[in-house]
């Protein structure tokens, strides 16, 4: 249990794909200047990660590894270099059926997420995830793990970013650094907040 | 008054349409150090104080003084004891010219230290002052706004939290960083979301983390070496610390840190005027310090083998490090902490969990303080809106019923 919460919370704070790894930038940027909206799309992607990491995990454990096609009697099979098309599907595939899921079984948070669903499937955090999970050689259950942390530690920080941009609504940035400028400078310093769990290992 | 006939006769060609209209800002500025703005409230509805940024700022920079003295003061200590203890001579240059034209080396004489200390606060906090004063006016001058006090806490603030050899380039460095980058792109004063002082620190302490940690800075002498008490407590625990030293010198500050944060009284002294002038917030103030309480006990109670910082009780981690410096004067920073009053009690609290939990977890840092606050500065917009919203809908339901 304990490797468990070490794992989610290694994933939230100290890689947090946002601010350790820079991903999902566009979507990081584009949707973080209200909060509402920014918490809308951090359930999203909450959800879709800790779905899609598993099911890659899945699928490349039984069918993309080396060796992993044994069970259907092919052993010397290695379809590693599918990997990459696959996951991108995969996702793609897995918030198309959420969403029908959701439209026809649970209207309230269908609506809640509204456009971002099918928004995410093109955030590089998800794809980015489920290739770290590859790389780390996670198993099942620690990729669930990693999948709902890595969500949680995105949301958090997107959802922060929205509160600091609508702060900032306030200020008096120069001509120049308005809309993009500043928000990158903003990502930059937050960043930088986020170096006090560099070093840590759990 | 000759001073207020000579700013009256001047005034004309800083005007608009004057000779210098460029120049405004700093004539105001020049004016406003020596009298109090001529400026009134034209609209009809305002609350008298006598209070104004001016005012706040200028008493928060006053209150750092006793730390400040001190700190001047234990620089010389820490190094005087240790040249009479080898017998050794201070390091040749310019600094050393100075204090022996001005005083002796003797550790038991509060003149030698003062001065031992003078020597290498005063040319830092002047770089800084003289750098972070040029990009203030700078701006001021681009952006018409003008020039503001809050740059005198600034430049102390950040002046106190280095270690006394810090080279006096990355001292002009990171105060550029912390006044351009975390201030005056966001407009200034008032309008920026991180503490200037801490990211000019953060800055300089993540890119040359040779001269500004580890265990050859904090004592003004060539060779010497010798760790903070957090080092200390970090690799030994509890027994090291109390071998190393007692709980009332590190209270008073007889101990190696940066310059102005190692005395917990005088920084306690300067911290209840603004307390009790009511420019920190107490909510803020007693918020970290429970969220310090409460963490650190519960870390005591959970306990390691391999962990000896588990083991540090409440009132070490009071005392130890940058903890009190940073909870009166960089958390209590009314700009970049949270505006509600329930936000501020949650600010805090999650500054002292941070702190605390920094410092015992994460092996890279001995002290964490610093990151804590940059860490609960970034939330602090967040939990203003919780609050917010929270109210909100508490008063919606009130009308309703």
């Amino acid at each position: 249990m304990e490797h468990y919460i070490s794992l989610i919370l290694q994933a939230v704070f100290v890689e947090n794909l946002a601010l350790a790894f820079f991903l999902g930038m566009c979507t990081f940027i584009a949707i973080s200047k209200k909060v509402e909206a920014a918490v809308g799309l951090g359930i999203a992607v909450i959800v879709v990660l800790s779905i899609s990491v598993p099911v890659n995990n899945l699928i490349y454990s039984y069918v993309l590894q080396d060796g992993a096609l044994s069970w259907a009697g092919l052993p010397n099979v290695n379809l590693n270099f599918l990997g990459l098309l696959t996951y991108i599907g995969v996702i793609a595939a897995l918030v198309q059926i959420l969403e029908m899921f959701l439209d026809r079984y649970v209207p309230a948070l269908y609506n809640a997420l509204g456009v971002f669903l099918p928004l995410i499937t093109v955030n590089c955090a998800i794809l980015g995830a489920s290739l770290f999970m590859v790389e780390r050689n996670y198993n099942f259950s620690e990729s669930v793990a990693y999948g709902f942390g890595a969500g949680i530690g995105w949301a958090l920080a997107i959802i922060a970013l929205a509160g600091i941009r609508e702060k900032l609504k306030y200020s008096d940035v120069p001509a120049g650094l308005r809309g993009l400028g500043i928000t990158f400078i903003t990502v930059g310093l937050m960043s930088l907040g986020f170096m006090s769990f560099s070093g840590i290992s759990l | 008054m000759a001073l207020r006939q000579f700013f009256d006769r001047i005034e004309p060609h800083f005007e608009k349409g004057g000779r210098f209209e460029r120049w405004y800002p700093l004539y105001e500025a020049a004016d406003t150090i020596f009298y109090t703005p001529p400026t009134v409230t034209r609209s009809n509805a305002h609350v008298r104080d006598g209070i104004d940024l001016k005012r706040i700022m200028i008493t928060v920079w006053f209150c750092v003084f006793p730390a400040m003295f001190f700190g001047m003061w234990n620089i010389g200590y820490q190094a005087n004891t240790y040249l009479a203890e080898q017998g050794l001579a201070m390091d040749e240059g310019l600094r050393a010219a100075f204090i022996s034209a001005l005083a002796g080396n003797d550790p038991s004489s509060i003149w030698d230290n003062i001065i031992f200390g003078a020597a290498y606060f005063v040319p830092i906090y002047f770089v800084t002052f003289v750098v972070g004063g040029f990009w203030e006016v700078l701006f001021a001058m681009t952006r018409k706004h003008e020039v503001n006090e809050g740059f005198f806490v600034t430049s102390i603030l950040f002046a106190l939290i280095l270690p006394p050899t810090t080279p006096l380039w990355q001292v002009a460095l990171g105060i550029s960083f912390g006044v351009v980058i975390a201030k005056e792109i966001f407009g200034g004063t008032g309008k920026n979301f991180l503490n200037p002082a801490l990211t000019g620190r953060a800055f300089l302490y993540f890119a040359y983390p040779a001269q500004l940690s580890g265990a050859q800075v904090w004592t003004a002498v060539d060779g010497f070496s010798g760790a903070t008490s957090l080092s200390v407590a970090a690799s030994g625990g509890m027994e090291a610390l109390k071998d190393h030293l007692t709980w009332f010198d590190a209270f008073w500050g007889f101990m190696q840190g940066s310059m102005g944060e190692t005395s917990t009284a005088m920084i306690l002294i300067g911290g209840a005027v603004l307390l009790i002038m009511k420019i920190a917030s107490y909510r803020i103030v007693a918020g970290v310090l429970i969220g310090m309480i409460a963490t650190s006990l519960l870390f005591n109670a959970v306990g390691s083998e391999s962990n000896p910082m588990f083991g540090i009780p409440p009132h070490w981690h009071f005392v130890l490090g940058g903890f009190a410096f940073a909870m009166m004067f960089m958390a209590t920073d009314p700009v970049s902490a949270s505006m509600t009053n329930i936000g501020r009690w949650i600010f805090g609290i999650f500054i002292g969990v941070m702190t605390v939990l920094i410092r015992v977890v994460n092996p890279a840092f001995p002290e964490g303080v610093m990151l804590a606050i940059l860490f609960a500065n970034l939330f602090a917009p967040f939990i203003d809106h919780l609050v917010i919203q929270a109210n909100i809908k508490r008063r919606q339901a009130r009308v309703a019923v």
